[in-house]
């Protein structure tokens, strides 16, 4: 680089620009928690749902699927699983029904005996998470 | 070596390189998982396994950085490490609690190791990456304080230089984020928002800033360039990176419950996130193409071009694909996601341990500044087995992703998740192959320690016909 741009030119814009953007960044996460009463889904965030999140963090089922998008790419999207299987009881189905022991030969999700509360819990919880403003992602109903 | 408490950084290379051969492993179940479905089940399902493959990598980077840091600080500082007793400490606290998780993991249902950690006190598992029980956390931020505290003591002591200055702001911004992962809200949107806060801030944020002084410092003393001349380099580095990167934050904040204006401010920002690791590119090899010496270490000038190279390739390169919000609306959460995360952790950060490793490993084993001839020879290969096999890792999920996306999401009959796995079973079997490559590379690795280790050190004349 020329001699002109000097070592302290170069840490000035470090310095100025690192905190600008972040100012930037705290100001617009600032408007964005303006935002989510509108998106977030948070009128349907029952007792209920807040179980079912903790039931979705402890079973770590994000180690396969991906929620919104986020998480592993081993098994589907469950974002939209409550329209994809068709509503809470849908979801409960799939889940009791999984065989101990695995689908020979096959991507298999463990059975992991919820009791029918949980199982209420769990199918709540992607319920809510399916009325969260996504902006119509994913594309369509396969996720 | 100039200082003797550099020596506290070699049980931190040897730990990194241990779990490093562990991550590998456990990739390589994940990959037969992805081509025989049930393979493993239920002893070692695919949410554990990755669990475990993800983990060991955030953890032995860690120990790479801070093997790094007391190998290259009191260097810099020109004095001796505060304590190299706590850092002695901090080694096996360090070591001993990521075992037991890693343990923890594999021997126990993940939900009974949440309840045995009292995970209900404050519940902080269960996130992708920050899975750890809420106790392991509070363990990594003691020994995040514990070492910040030793080397900021060092730096402060001592000669300030922007390397171990860069370092340093790397290193506490590393810590600070990583508060974020005790913020768990109930609610989703807002879990997700902050949970990037720790991720993303990360890995496109402080973590670059260690990446480039540890980059800076090894060419510096590889290529004997000026400092002046690196150290103007290191800050226009580190501020395109945070200029673009603290906004490019919202590239994930696209299709998560957040405002739709960061589809813009997201797309914006992070379609210049390559600048600066293309500048990276651009300064390693002027520097090495300026240099004034020749090092006899030419395995470790190599490993510096790779990551130079690679972490361009794989953050700059397979990050811009699919950033923008109308192309991520179809690519994201899919293979090509997978893609891109693989070539990314491995040419940016992977690589910079490496780089520090082959740099600073001759001098903490006793000898003046390179391994022998044969020993180089070996771990050249190495890097170029596991270098080119990664980039057909890459390439093989690309190719998966991309029919991901068709068959799923883009054509005008999607199919379900399942079917479409299914069609792309072979770009998974290929991966695998490539995979099984890279762990020769890594077997190759490991062994250039032990070969030709009583073999006399490389010259710069014999080091430089070995590897033409």
């Amino acid at each position: 680089m020329s001699q002109a741009f000097t070592k302290v030119m170069a840490r000035n814009i470090f310095y100025g620009g690192s905190v600008f953007f972040f100012l930037l960044f705290l100001a617009l996460t600032f408007d964005t928690h303006t935002a989510w009463p509108d998106r977030d889904n948070h009128e349907n965030l029952t007792g209920t749902v807040a179980q079912g999140k903790h039931l979705w963090e402890v079973n770590n089922c994000i180690g396969c699927h991906s929620l919104l998008g986020e998480g592993a790419y081993f098994a589907p999207e469950l974002g939209n699983a409550f329209q994809r299987l068709g509503g809470k009881e849908g979801i409960k189905g799939f889940i009791m029904s999984r065989p101990k022991d695995g689908i020979p030969g096959r991507r298999s999700m463990p059975q992991f005996n919820f009791s029918p509360e949980e199982l209420e819990a769990i199918a709540s919880f992607l319920e809510y998470v399916s009325g969260i403003n996504t902006a119509n992602w994913p594309p369509n109903i396969q996720g | 070596m100039q200082y003797k408490s550099q020596a506290v950084a070699k049980p931190y290379f040897i730990a990194a390189i241990g779990l490093f051969i562990g991550q590998i492993l456990f990739g390589l179940i994940l990959g037969m998982q992805y081509v025989v479905g049930d393979f493993l089940f239920p002893e070692i399902p695919f949410n554990v396994a990755r669990m475990v493959h993800t983990n060991l990598l955030i953890v032995w980077l860690l120990f790479g950085f801070m093997g790094a840091s007391y190998y290259l600080v009191p260097e810099e500082a020109e004095r001796e490490l505060f304590s190299p007793l706590l850092a002695h400490l901090m080694f096996w606290i360090f070591l001993v609690a990521g075992a037991l998780t890693i343990l923890g993991y594999l021997l126990v249902p993940y939900a009974t190791l949440a309840e045995l950690t009292g995970n209900e006190l404050l519940p902080t598992m269960g996130r992708e990456f920050l899975e750890q029980p809420t106790i392991t956390k509070l363990g990594i931020v003691v020994v995040a304080l514990a070492f910040l505290f030793n080397i900021g003591m060092t730096v402060l002591k001592g000669r300030k230089t922007v390397v171990s200055l860069v370092l340093l702001i790397g290193l506490l911004g590393l810590a600070v984020f990583f508060l974020f992962s005790f913020y768990n809200p109930d609610n989703l949107v807002k879990d997700k928002y902050y949970w990037w806060w720790v991720v993303h801030l990360w890995v496109e944020g402080v973590w670059e800033l260690i990446l480039g002084s540890i980059l800076a410092f090894v060419l510096i003393k590889t290529t004997g360039v000026d400092r002046e001349v690196i150290e103007k380099w290191l800050y226009v580095i580190i501020a395109m990176t945070l200029i673009t990167g603290i906004i490019g934050t919202g590239h994930h904040f696209y299709w998560i419950g957040a405002p739709e204006y960061w589809q813009w401010w997201g797309s914006i920002f992070s379609a210049l996130e390559p600048i600066p690791f293309f500048m990276m590119t651009v300064f390693a090899f002027n520097m090495i193409n300026r240099r004034r010496r020749n090092h006899p270490n030419k395995a470790a000038v190599l490993w510096a071009m790779g990551t130079a190279v690679m972490a361009f390739l794989g953050a700059g390169v397979w990050g811009f694909m699919h950033t923008l919000a109308p192309v991520n609306y179809y690519t994201h959460g899919t293979q090509i996601t997978a893609a891109h995360g693989h070539m990314a952790f491995y040419g940016a950060y992977v690589l910079i341990v490496l780089t520090m490793i082959s740099y600073a490993m001759p001098m903490l084993r006793g000898r003046e500044a390179a391994p022998s001839n044969r020993s180089q020879v070996l771990e050249m290969w190495s890097f170029w087995l596991m270098t080119v096999s990664m980039v057909f890792i890459t390439l093989f999920l690309t190719g998966a992703g991309i029919l991901q996306v068709y068959l799923q999401r883009y054509s005008d009959e999607p199919i379900p998740f399942m079917v479409a796995q299914d069609k792309i079973e072979l770009f998974y079997v290929m991966r695998e192959i490539a995979g099984v490559v890279f762990l020769i590379g890594l077997i190759l690795y490991v062994a250039s320690f032990f070969v030709g280790s009583r073999d006399p050190e490389a010259t710069v004349a014999a080091a430089g016909s070995a590897s033409a």
